[in-house]
């Protein structure tokens, strides 16, 4: 693959829904618990049935601002709803009730590193909607196919961040996108699940030659469900845009799905036509008008958000930029961080545990923090186990994968099964003796003066005890021995 | 005299003194219905079993001793948007013939919580589109002054029911004169209220912006009463505002002294039917002589109100019935073979809307499209807040506005149907009530070749007791109060 960025820069647009924690629905007093049995959570409002109307949930307000505050924006005191009419099975009353041109709040930023520097991406506007339902199609006794409707999510309420077009990279996207799902955890207004949906991404994406000043025209990729599907399709979808440019082809506007197990974006069918939205002041609902004391009462409930968070680390516990950014980049973990530090003060070992071992083991089984069943007392006494020199860096290792997965006190699994560390030298002395007698042409080469050859030796040593000596001092006492053979 | 004959506050009287049983009344209603309403078509669903035990309940009620609100026992007609949980409720379309709403409209509840007796939906013309109540799927009603003329539209059942006799009162909504319109055109008292007065919880929605729920009743005082009962802050409604409710009888006494009455002479135009003009003129220098000061007043805006009007109306409306897809509850077309999900939407639509409701979806459809809005929309929200200002500043000067309700008395049945705009025409002088949110009431003030003729009583926003205290002086003094028509009724037993 050529490597255009030379000559062609890519202008990149996010629109994050995020769906909002709210006990209750948009519109009504239905609850908004996920997984339920389909249709059990509707009532005549959120069915939209004939003559009902909506009436606002407070709380749903309360989360947006939250969030706009958190994301820097600016609360505009008079906003408004509207209605974005359009036909689908899901959506009961064929408009969604959503926010046109006064959305909630507009004009924030958020700051993201890239190869170590700052950079702010502009928050466009960040509006209140309502979500559709979901269709299900299964195929009858009578072998024909139908669709049923499961109108338990109509009118979940959702929050939509639009950026502005200020992101030119894949991995800017996928920066900005983590640094978003930080922000929203941290203020607790989202549960960010992409797995179930609560958090969804639309991108938008165009080209130009490097100099050129107007924009190209963009596509929108959707059907993406993870940030690493976010950053792939982008990838994808920039190198295709610009080949059809070099080949002297024009970019249709158009909506392209992600096609995640082939890798590829592929144009949406039965979307040639331009959707007029015909969107106008929703009548139902009175306009918004929010008062300053009401901003500011909410400002004062913001926790600590990332980037403060980092900075403190950096500067409380002296840790590097890199291990606070990372640490930081999840509410989940650096609570885990704290929690830890508070129980073993050794801040960058904590760090390095957490960087480490932590993440490989969350990436590997593709968990979330707070689904692993390690806790910040159990990484803290493994740390104290192997400080005490009650088993080794290595076991350590070995114990930690054994907590992550069962949950179990390392002591427990320590003791269960037997890994405490051997460090009495007449023990190890006599396994050196042994593997010393066993190895000689090994020996000859040490002597030799070949240092591998002493590897090798201590291997066997770690072997045979498996891996319980204390490495110390089977190097310790393996030296001796070997220097008394010369 | 019989019982149906009798106001709702008259019938309060005889009921409280147990002079009679809401049994009673309930049956004189039903065996009135049942003898009449053949000729009239103002019901769409009779609930005589329900209306007979709701009787029963307030008398056993009565008999233990309890203190019963006024209207407790009296038979009441809703209009068929109204929606009532577990009775049809079907806006006269086809589209929501089997629709049984499992929720009763908040104006329902409170008729219920006030004992009133439910006799049953009345007809209209669907989805609340028209004025003559001739768009009704389910056949027209008939004006119970002259069976071959038109009732009014959109609430004609509500009218026509509430002047043959065949209700005590009735519950309407009027979107751009829907209530006052009929009522003129039928010899009732109809109202609308201050949009926000009533909560439209409930009411299958026409145009959100405009429509408001309102009474029709055999004179003021029972205007008076029924909007107290049925007004009032709903949580349910964000739109309904939380202003206390009066007990609006209390200034009917024709006292109007010193009253200011402004006369907008915009609404006295060419075309408009000279007995209708003299009519509205006499009930002018009546008011004079009962001490009010008339004068006249502009409302500069007048004229853009109806195609404003027929430009915000149909675009909610295109919103709102975007719901009756066949995909929930309601008609659903059947079709042979599989079909795509569109073919069913179209088919469906096409099959379930009459022409009006049709019309007014394409032309709001369009209204709202992209490059359509600011032409037309966005100017139609321009040119109503122009007539808002126009009522502002005309109740700075004034207390109330007088002008005709209708332009002629009913026309003839048939007599329109194919030309839509000189239909439209007939809402002239009720439409920019409901473009600016204020309340009006129409009164009957005298006939013109032997047909009502009613006159439009405007007021500031929330104040309908300075209304109802302007018609009721003129009911008293003109003496047109519960005004019957000449119908013969012959198999009534
Ligand atoms: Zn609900």
């Amino acid at each position: 693959m050529p490597d255009w960025s030379e000559r062609y820069e890519a202008i990149i647009g996010l629109e994050v829904h995020a769906e909002l924690k709210t006990e209750s629905k948009a519109f009504c007093g239905c609850s908004t618990a996920f997984g339920a049995e389909p249709n059990t959570h509707v009532c005549p409002v959120c069915l939209g049935l004939p003559g009902v109307l909506p009436v606002l949930n407070r709380k749903v307000i309360e989360y947006t601002m939250k969030a706009a505050l958190a994301l820097n924006c600016e609360i505009a005191s008079f906003s408004k709803f509207d209605r974005k009419n359009y036909y689908y099975p899901d959506l009961p009353k064929n408009y969604q009730i959503s926010q046109y041109d006064l959305p909630l709040a507009s004009h924030g930023y958020l700051t993201i590193q890239v190869d170590g520097q700052p950079r702010r991406i502009g928050i466009r506007r960040v509006h209140m909607e309502e979500d559709a339902g979901k269709l299900v199609h299964v195929t009858g006794p009578d072998g024909r196919e139908y669709s049923l409707v499961d109108y338990n999510r109509t009118g979940v309420p959702l929050m939509e961040i639009v950026s502005e077009s200020d992101i030119r990279t894949p991995e800017e996207a996928r920066a900005y996108l983590e640094k978003l799902k930080a922000i929203l955890e941290y203020t607790e207004v989202s549960d960010c699940k992409m797995e179930e949906g609560s958090l969804r991404c639309d991108v938008n994406v165009s080209v130009r030659r490097r100099g050129q000043k107007e924009f190209g025209t963009k596509t929108e990729l959707k059907n993406m469900n993870s940030f690493r599907a976010v950053q792939r399709a982008l990838q994808y979808e920039i190198q295709r845009q610009i080949e059809v440019l070099e080949e002297g082809g024009e970019i249709v506007q158009e909506t392209r799905m992600w096609d995640e197990a082939k890798g590829v974006t592929a144009s949406m069918r039965g979307k040639e036509e331009a959707q007029d939205y015909r969107y106008f002041p929703e009548p139902d609902l009175v306009p918004l008008v929010i008062d300053r004391e009401w901003v500011e009462s909410v400002r004062r409930e913001l926790p600590e958000l990332p980037d403060a968070r980092r900075e403190r680390l950096i500067k409380e516990y002296g840790l590097p930029p890199y291990d606070a950014g990372v640490i930081t980049s999840s509410k989940a973990l650096a609570e885990f961080f704290d929690a830890t530090v508070a129980l073993y003060p050794n801040p960058k070992v904590v760090s390095n545990w957490i960087m480490g071992e932590f993440l490989r083991l969350l990436n590997a089984h593709g968990l979330e923090v707070r689904q692993a069943q390690v806790t910040p007392q159990g990484l803290a006494e493994l740390l104290r186990l192997q400080d005490q020199g009650t088993i080794s860096g290595k076991i350590a290792k070995a114990v930690f994968e054994e907590m992550f997965t069962t949950g179990k006190a390392p002591g427990q699994i320590v003791k269960e099964k037997g890994l405490v560390q051997i460090s009495d030298p007449q023990v190890i002395e006599g396994i050196v003796k042994e593997v010393v007698a066993n190895n000689p042409a090994v020996v000859e080469d040490y002597l030799s003066g070949k240092e591998k050859a002493l590897a090798f030796l201590v291997g066997q040593v770690m072997k045979q005890t498996k891996g319980k000596a204390n490495p110390g001092l089977v190097n310790q006492i393996l030296r001796e021995t070997l220097a008394r053979s010369k | 005299m019989e019982l149906h004959e009798l106001t709702a506050s008259q019938l309060s009287q005889l009921l409280k003194q147990r002079e009679v049983s809401a049994r009673e009344v309930t049956d004189a209603y039903l065996e009135r219905i049942e003898a009449l309403d053949q000729k009239i078509g103002a019901y769409l669903t009779v609930t005589a079993d329900l209306a007979r035990q709701q009787a029963k309940d307030i008398d056993q009620r009565r008999a233990r001793g309890e203190e019963l609100p006024a209207l407790a026992g009296i038979p009441v007609a809703l209009k068929d948007n109204l929606c009532t949980q577990g009775i049809k409720t079907t806006c006269a379309s086809k589209i929501l013939g089997n629709f049984i709403p499992p929720y009763d409209a908040t104006v329902v509840e409170k008729l219920k919580a006030n004992g009133a007796v439910i006799l049953g939906k009345l007809n209209m013309d669907e989805f609340a589109m028209g004025s003559s109540n001739e768009n009704s799927a389910f056949g027209p009603v008939h004006n119970p002054w002259d069976l071959d003329r038109v009732p009014g539209g959109s609430s004609g059942g509500a009218a026509a029911a509430v002047a043959a006799r065949e209700a005590a009162y009735a519950i309407g909504s009027d979107t751009g004169g829907s209530i006052r319109q009929p009522a003129a055109l039928c010899g009732v008292v109809g109202m609308k209220p201050t949009y926000g007065r009533v909560s439209r919880y409930g009411l299958v929605a026409f145009a959100s912006s405009l429509d408001q729920i309102g009474p029709l009743t055999r004179d003021v005082t029972d205007c008076a009463l029924v909007l107290a009962a049925i007004a009032g802050h709903d949580p349910k409604d964000s739109t309904s505002a939380d202003i206390s409710v009066l007990d609006y009888r209390k200034d009917l006494n024709g006292d109007i002294k010193g009253m200011r009455v402004g006369i907008p002479k915009e609404y006295f135009i060419e075309g408009m039917e000279p007995q209708n003009r003299s009519l509205v003129e006499k009930v002018i220098e009546r008011l004079e002589a009962l001490g009010a000061t008339c004068e006249e007043a502009s409302l500069p805006h007048t004229e853009y109100a109806l195609p404003a009007y027929y430009l915000v109306a149909p675009a909610e409306a295109s919103s709102n019935l975007a719901r009756y897809d066949g995909v929930g509850y309601g008609f659903r077309a059947q079709s042979e073979g599989p079909e795509s999900i569109v073919d069913m939407y179209m088919e469906t639509r096409r099959q379930g809307f009459g022409p009006e409701v049709k019309r007014r979806i394409m032309l709001g459809t369009y209204a709202l499209s992209s490059g359509y809005y600011d032409a037309y929309y966005l100017k139609a929200l321009k040119v109503r807040s122009l007539i808002r200002q126009d009522f502002d500043s005309a109740f700075e000067r004034f207390d109330v506005l007088i002008v005709p309700t209708t332009p002629t008395p009913a026309f003839r049945l048939g007599e329109k149907v194919d030309d839509p705009l000189s239909m439209y025409l007939s809402d002239l002088f009720t439409i920019p009530v409901n473009m600016a949110g204020i309340p009006a009431v129409s009164v009957p003030c005298g006939f013109a070749g032997g047909l009502p003729v009613g006159v439009q009583i405007m007021g500031k926003a929330f104040d309908e007791a300075t209304i109802l205290r302007v018609a009721y002086a003129i009911e008293q003094d003109l003496g047109l109060s519960n005004l019957c028509p000449p119908l013969e009724v012959k198999a009534y037993a």
